[in-house]
């Protein structure tokens, strides 16, 4: 009964993945024979390619940007929210709607939201005479990454804040009680309670941001026009990889830049687990 | 002090969320110069000229059209082959499905992105680029291991001496799966359908590296490309926009607890 799934599992997921490893051993722009070049994608890539190590770095301070403050919000407005009053309930349904709309649509309105001619925020800073904050978000590389982050930490917090709303849900209402009975304060029943008990649910929080944040391709693409930002300064590795497959068409690099990805990847979320998992078995 | 930053807070990232929706709206009804000059202010004359333009200078209408057909399928196709996966997987104790299983773990483990470059060239080869087709099969196969994830873990709570006593009375697998298993699991598959049906309408990355021409894009796709030619006319994006999140929003409105049921049960994979 599981023969349809199995075989185009097989065919379309599996099979690729391993074909991968091969193509990232040829040199092919996907036309002409393609060359064995054994090593020398991984070599080149790690010793003589500058863009590689600046999405390195990209990467790397977005996910970690994203990671941090979707994390910190998700859970702050859960515990704001955590009740199930009316109020509450609506302002989840509020928070949760930018999860539904397109990559493409959250994009093109934050390109309006940040344009530096007629974008809402701009008029917004400069009607409050904070001129000097008016900048040109998208169009400068000094903020071009902070500002796709934020849109990235705006379209997703609301999906973490109802994960981390049913893990505290389940947290036992007597252990709240018996921290008010010792006149702990708010902070103080956060700290000893809420964290330690939310610590499982903040590893999948964590976990599945760091993913979604690796994904954000089709935002980087649309509010930068196909490109990865000035002086690639946008630039992560799913664009990399898109954009070294189709512009430069060079398949077997673009091929030894996921296995680079999925490595960073795999990393990262273990990191996670060893830095937060381990507290939280004491 | 704890409650006074909380409404703060709360209302702070409330207007977030409320602002840019209001402007948008109102925006795709208005000219480019009232959107710049006054964004959140009514529309002088409530025009609907962006989108008799829209439909006119654009060939959204058959996107829209392209992404109800793929969406629909991928998620029909989707739903049927995990439910009956999922349904092998919790009713084989043997080492096939703990194999089948293992299997689809793995798929979870490695993001279908990692399929990029291979999937370019088999489809390429296969002659299922620019196909509609080919896309569906991407979309299947790329959501299988999450719905098979999600699914398999509510035909296991399914009482075994409900499956057992159906097997006594002669019944096949197939018969167990179609009377018992999947009319028990109606909640799960309706959670998983909707997840499925936002992750397929919203896709981009499977169409750009898949459809190049024009009349076979998705909204998404068509969307983009629309950006590269309307980059200054921000009312027309603001329509497209609209067109593009309208079937999404009204389901929205109408299953609130179903479309986060059925959304943050991607995520808690674990």
């Amino acid at each position: 009964m599981g023969l349809p799934a199995l075989l185009l599992f097989l065919a379309f997921y599996l099979y690729p993945a391993l074909q991968n490893l091969q193509f990232a051993t040829r040199r092919w722009d996907g036309i002409t024979e393609p060359e064995f070049v054994g090593f020398r994608n991984f070599t080149n890539l790690l010793t003589n390619d500058d863009l590689f190590y600046k999405t390195l770095g990209n990467n790397l301070e977005f996910t970690f940007l994203v990671v941090i403050f979707q994390t910190i919000f998700a859970l702050l407005f859960a515990v704001y929210l955590v009740n199930n009053s009316k109020v509450n309930i609506a302002l989840r349904t509020l928070y949760f709607f930018p999860t539904i709309l397109s990559s493409v649509s959250v994009g093109m309105i934050w390109l309006f939201l940040y344009d530096p001619n007629f974008g809402a925020l701009n008029l917004f800073f400069n009607k409050l005479g904070l001129n000097s904050f008016a900048l040109n978000w998208l169009g400068d590389e000094k903020s071009a990454l902070y500002a796709i982050a934020f849109t990235q930490v705006w379209f997703h917090t609301g999906q973490m804040m109802v994960v981390y709303i049913a893990g505290l849900q389940q947290i036992p209402k007597e252990l709240y009680e018996a921290a008010e009975v010792d006149g702990a304060s708010r902070w103080k029943q956060f700290r000893n309670v809420t964290w330690p008990m939310a610590m499982p649910t903040t590893l999948v929080v964590m976990a599945y941001t760091t993913i979604q944040s690796f994904r954000a391709f089709d935002l980087i693409m649309v509010m930068t026009n196909s490109t990865a930002g000035p002086n690639n300064s946008t630039n992560i590795f799913s664009t990399l990889i898109y954009l070294t497959l189709f512009n430069e068409l060079r398949l077997g690099y673009a091929a030894a830049q996921t296995i680079f990805m999925v490595i960073v990847m795999i990393l990262i979320t273990w990191l996670q687990r060893q830095t937060f998992g381990k507290r939280y078995e004491k | 002090m704890y409650k006074v930053s909380r409404v703060i807070a709360l209302v702070t990232f409330a207007a977030m969320i409320l602002v840019p929706s209001l402007i948008v709206v109102l925006g795709s009804f208005k000219t480019d110069a009232e959107v710049y000059n006054k964004p959140l202010s009514l529309p002088e004359t409530w025009s609907l000229g962006n989108y008799s333009r829209l439909l006119s200078d654009s060939d959204l209408d058959i996107s829209f059209r392209n992404s109800v057909l793929v969406t629909v399928s991928s998620v029909i196709l989707t739903l049927i082959f995990a439910s009956l996966a999922s349904f092998a997987i919790a009713r084989m104790i043997t080492v096939s499905g703990k194999v089948l299983a293992g299997l689809f773990a793995l798929g979870l483990a490695i993001p279908a992105q990692i399929n990029l470059v291979p999937i370019y060239y088999i489809f390429r080869d296969l002659g299922l680029t620019n196909s509609y087709i080919g896309l569906i099969l991407i979309n299947v196969t790329t959501t299988l291991p999450i719905s098979i994830f999600i699914l398999s873990a509510f035909f296991k709570q399914v009482s075994k001496e409900m499956y057992e006593a159906s097997e006594v009375d002669g019944a096949s697998p197939l018969r167990i799966y179609r009377s018992i298993a999947l009319p028990l699991s109606k909640p799960a598959m309706g959670a998983t359908a909707i997840f499925l049906f936002v992750i397929n309408w919203n896709d981009l990355l499977w169409p750009l590296l898949l459809i190049q021409e024009s009349e076979k894009k998705t909204l998404p796709l068509a969307m983009l490309a629309y950006r590269g030619e309307y980059f200054v006319s921000f009312s027309m994006l603001f329509t497209a926009v609209m067109v593009a999140s309208l079937p999404m929003v009204i389901m929205y409105l109408f299953m609130q607890r179903s479309f986060i049921a059925g959304l943050t049960a991607g995520a808690v994979k674990g």
